[in-house]
């Protein structure tokens, strides 16, 4: 059962979450730290660039045309990919995919599957689609992998257990690999998984990997890693299945041009990812299957306001930059999706479990800024809020004074004398009174002071007086 | 000229001498000004919510109150984002469309349509953080964000604040990070907009700040009440009084 169902529709709850991340100082703290120096690395990858403004320019019209003629480029693409001899499945949603993924491996006796980084197939739930059929799937990437031991998702779209400490996973290889708990050192638990990992590379039954571009004009598609953990997926079993969205489209192999020097600068700063795989053909001997997936990227296409979101090359530059992601940790999105680019992904799938996402932001705007593809980010998240306060999905504590604030605010005298009661109960009351639990402001920040007039009784009495 | 003073709400409330400084500013570069008295609120607080039915009759309220000025001029980044970009929940009639264009926030009014001019002479002698607000920095294009790669840097606040005598801004780690105040989110996500006011008045201390200077005192409201928690050596300004000498009180 997926991540996705075995939850149910239980609203998440982020702030809750991010609270318990925050209680626990050294993890957050790192958390916030590493996540910004990703953040300052894409700067300086961005300053030594020229023209990197217009790139983001080029790249967002590249994709908004693609977007807008997505029906020629997947057949371009699927036509293409067949004349290669790839073999190309097409699945409406999350079901279909997984259940085109189960047949291909039940038709070729797959017990084992190696597979690397795919968001896709997160948001598809399908590792523990697979598990449950009776499928060993063993994540390749190292965050992934952590993540898979951990029973966790990834906590960020690029860096999936960016939000763990080194002795976190000294601890966990210690338990899973039987190594030294104590032993932190970076290479020493990289050489651990390394000889964990490689009988499963060479014993899998089959490979899977995600795309990170589909190139109509040549039918192949474009994985990018800094471990090359999806070449030996590549290269190494008979079997590949690469799962796809739709949205991956790009017209030509020289569009990578300009996607690929706004990827990884994006990303983690440096010029290039490590790997970039372009896979056209199967190897001889051997099968590629494609899986095309929609899983309501077309629902999102026809939407006038969320549209744009299709543009998204997951770069995770958003997440990086935005202030509440980085004191919250990934997890507390209880999302696939985290961060900015989760807060209007993830309400496209289900609005009402997700509905607290789009007030989970400070509305700083410096997700738009960062994105290479000009996705209006923070626009979007505004959007989102207005489409759940319309449906009556308010939360409680978002919505309920709201009505009754509006009229105040609405009537000048019944504001005044609202403003009257307020100041005088912070000049008058007790310290205690308003410094109690049910007064979220009070637990880290003091309150105003009351002043001794409000601006417009002074003006009244005085400013007049040089109109 | 006849400016239309739009005073927001909290500072109505909390913050009379960010409205008086604003006022003596506007007269003493010459202008004539007139504060509206039937003024409340932008309609900011429902509309972040996503609530436009509650804050619809707010904003028509706001544009009827500015109808007769062809200049507006409030201390705010934040409200006139609001009014410039999103105050779309009344219906948009002329009149509406008219006062949303004719709002313009104190820095940029000084800056762009003032070009910057000879400020009477005043003296601040300290050393400042500059906290430029999100809605002024990313909304309002006041300061040119540090995400953006182009050249030239400018900050038009930063410009303005050049005329103030001893007045010396200090570096920052994070120069415009938002200090997470961000309207309802700081009580909703209290944890983590504490969190934000904290990391950001810890920046502003480490580098030997006296003040954190804003155009927007919805930020300093909440960095106030943290750094008076954390009791740390620090005090919040708004740029009208420093630029005007005051009233600090």
């Amino acid at each position: 059962m997926s991540l996705w169902q075995s939850e149910a529709s239980r609203p998440v709850e982020p702030e809750a979450a991010a609270a318990r991340f925050i209680n626990d100082p050294k993890h957050e703290e790192t958390h916030d730290r590493l996540v910004w120096g990703m953040r300052t690395k894409r700067d300086q990858a961005a300053s030594l660039l020229p023209h990197w403004e217009e790139l983001r320019e080029v790249a967002s019209q590249v994709k908004e045309h693609t977007l807008t003629h997505l029906d020629q480029y997947l057949q371009q693409f699927e036509n293409n990919a067949l004349a290669n001899g790839v073999k190309v499945h097409w699945a409406r949603d999350a079901a279909e995919h997984n259940n085109t993924v189960l047949r291909i491996f039940e038709e070729h006796g797959v017990k084992l599957v190696i597979k690397s980084k795919s968001m896709l197939q997160e948001e598809c739930g399908m590792t523990e689609f697979l598990i449950a059929h009776g499928i060993t799937v063993r994540e390749s990437d190292l965050g992934e992998r952590i993540q898979q031991l951990s029973k966790e998702r990834p906590s960020h779209i690029v860096v999936p257990s960016i939000h763990k400490l080194r002795t976190d996973i000294a601890e966990l290889f210690a338990e899973h690999l039987h190594t030294d708990p104590h032993n932190s050192d970076p290479h020493y638990l990289a050489e651990a998984m390394r000889n964990d990992a490689r009988p499963q590379f060479l014993a899998a039954d089959a490979a899977m990997t995600g795309a990170n571009f589909a190139v109509a004009e040549t039918g192949g598609i474009v994985v990018c890693t800094n471990e090359g953990n999806a070449d030996i997926g590549a290269t190494v079993p008979s079997l590949l299945v690469s799962s796809i969205g739709i949205e991956k489209l790009i017209p030509r192999a020289s569009d990578l041009g300009l996607f690929l020097r706004l990827l990884s600068r994006s990303a983690l700063g440096p010029p290039m990812t490590q790997y970039t795989t372009h896979l056209h053909r199967p190897r001889p001997g051997t099968e590629l299957h494609f899986v095309l997936v929609d899983n309501k990227r077309s629902e999102r296409l026809a939407s006038p306001d969320f549209w744009h979101v299709l543009k998204c090359i997951r770069c995770g530059a958003c997440m990086n930059t935005c202030p509440v992601y980085r004191r919250s940790g990934g997890l507390a999105y209880g999302a696939t999706y985290s961060g900015p680019i989760g807060i209007i992904l993830d309400p496209g799938f289900d609005h009402r479990k997700y509905r607290e996402l789009p007030f989970h932001s400070s509305l700083c705007g410096s997700c738009t800024e960062v994105c290479p593809v000009k996705i209006d980010i923070s626009n979007q998240i505004y959007k989102w809020r207005r489409v759940i306060a319309s449906e009556g999905l308010l939360p409680a504590i978002k919505g309920a004074g709201l009505p009754v604030l509006g009229d105040v605010l609405a009537h000048p005298a019944v504001f005044h004398a609202a403003e009257a009661i307020g100041i005088a109960s912070i000049a008058h009351l007790p310290h205690k009174v308003l410094d109690n639990p049910l007064n979220p402001w009070t637990r880290h920040r003091e309150m105003p002071g009351a002043p001794s007039q409000t601006f417009h009784a002074w003006y009244e009495k005085e400013g007049k007086k040089h109109e | 000229m006849k400016i239309g003073l739009f005073i927001p709400c909290y500072i109505d409330a909390f913050f009379p001498q960010v409205g008086i400084a604003t006022l003596e500013l506007l007269q003493r570069l010459g202008h004539q000004v007139e504060c509206p008295r039937g003024q409340t609120c932008c309609g900011q607080p429902m509309a972040n919510s996503g609530d436009q039915h509650a804050s619809s009759e707010t904003e028509a309220h706001f544009a009827a109150c500015f109808r007769d000025y062809e200049t507006i001029v409030g201390p705010s980044g934040s409200c006139v984002h609001h009014i410039r970009y999103h105050l779309d929940a009344c219906e948009q009639t002329p009149e509406v469309v008219r006062v949303r264009k004719a709002v313009r926030e104190l820095i940029e009014f000084l800056h762009d349509d003032l070009q910057n001019p000879p400020l009477p002479p005043v003296e601040f002698p300290h050393k400042v953080g500059l906290h430029n607000s999100c809605a002024a920095v990313r909304g309002l294009r006041q300061e040119q964000p540090s995400e953006i790669a182009a050249a030239p840097r400018y900050s038009k606040s930063q410009d303005l604040l050049k005329q103030v005598k001893g007045l010396q801004i200090v570096p920052m780690d994070r120069p415009d990070e938002c200090c997470g105040f961000g309207g309802s989110f700081s009580v909703t996500d209290e944890a983590v907009s504490s969190k934000m006011g904290l990391d950001r008045s810890s920046d502003f201390l480490r580098h030997g700040a006296e003040y954190i200077a804003s155009g927007d005192m919805s930020c300093l409201i909440h960095l106030r009440g943290i750094i008076e928690r954390q009791k740390m050596p620090l005090k919040v300004v708004h740029i009208a009084q420093i630029l005007n000498g005051g009233p600090f009180a």
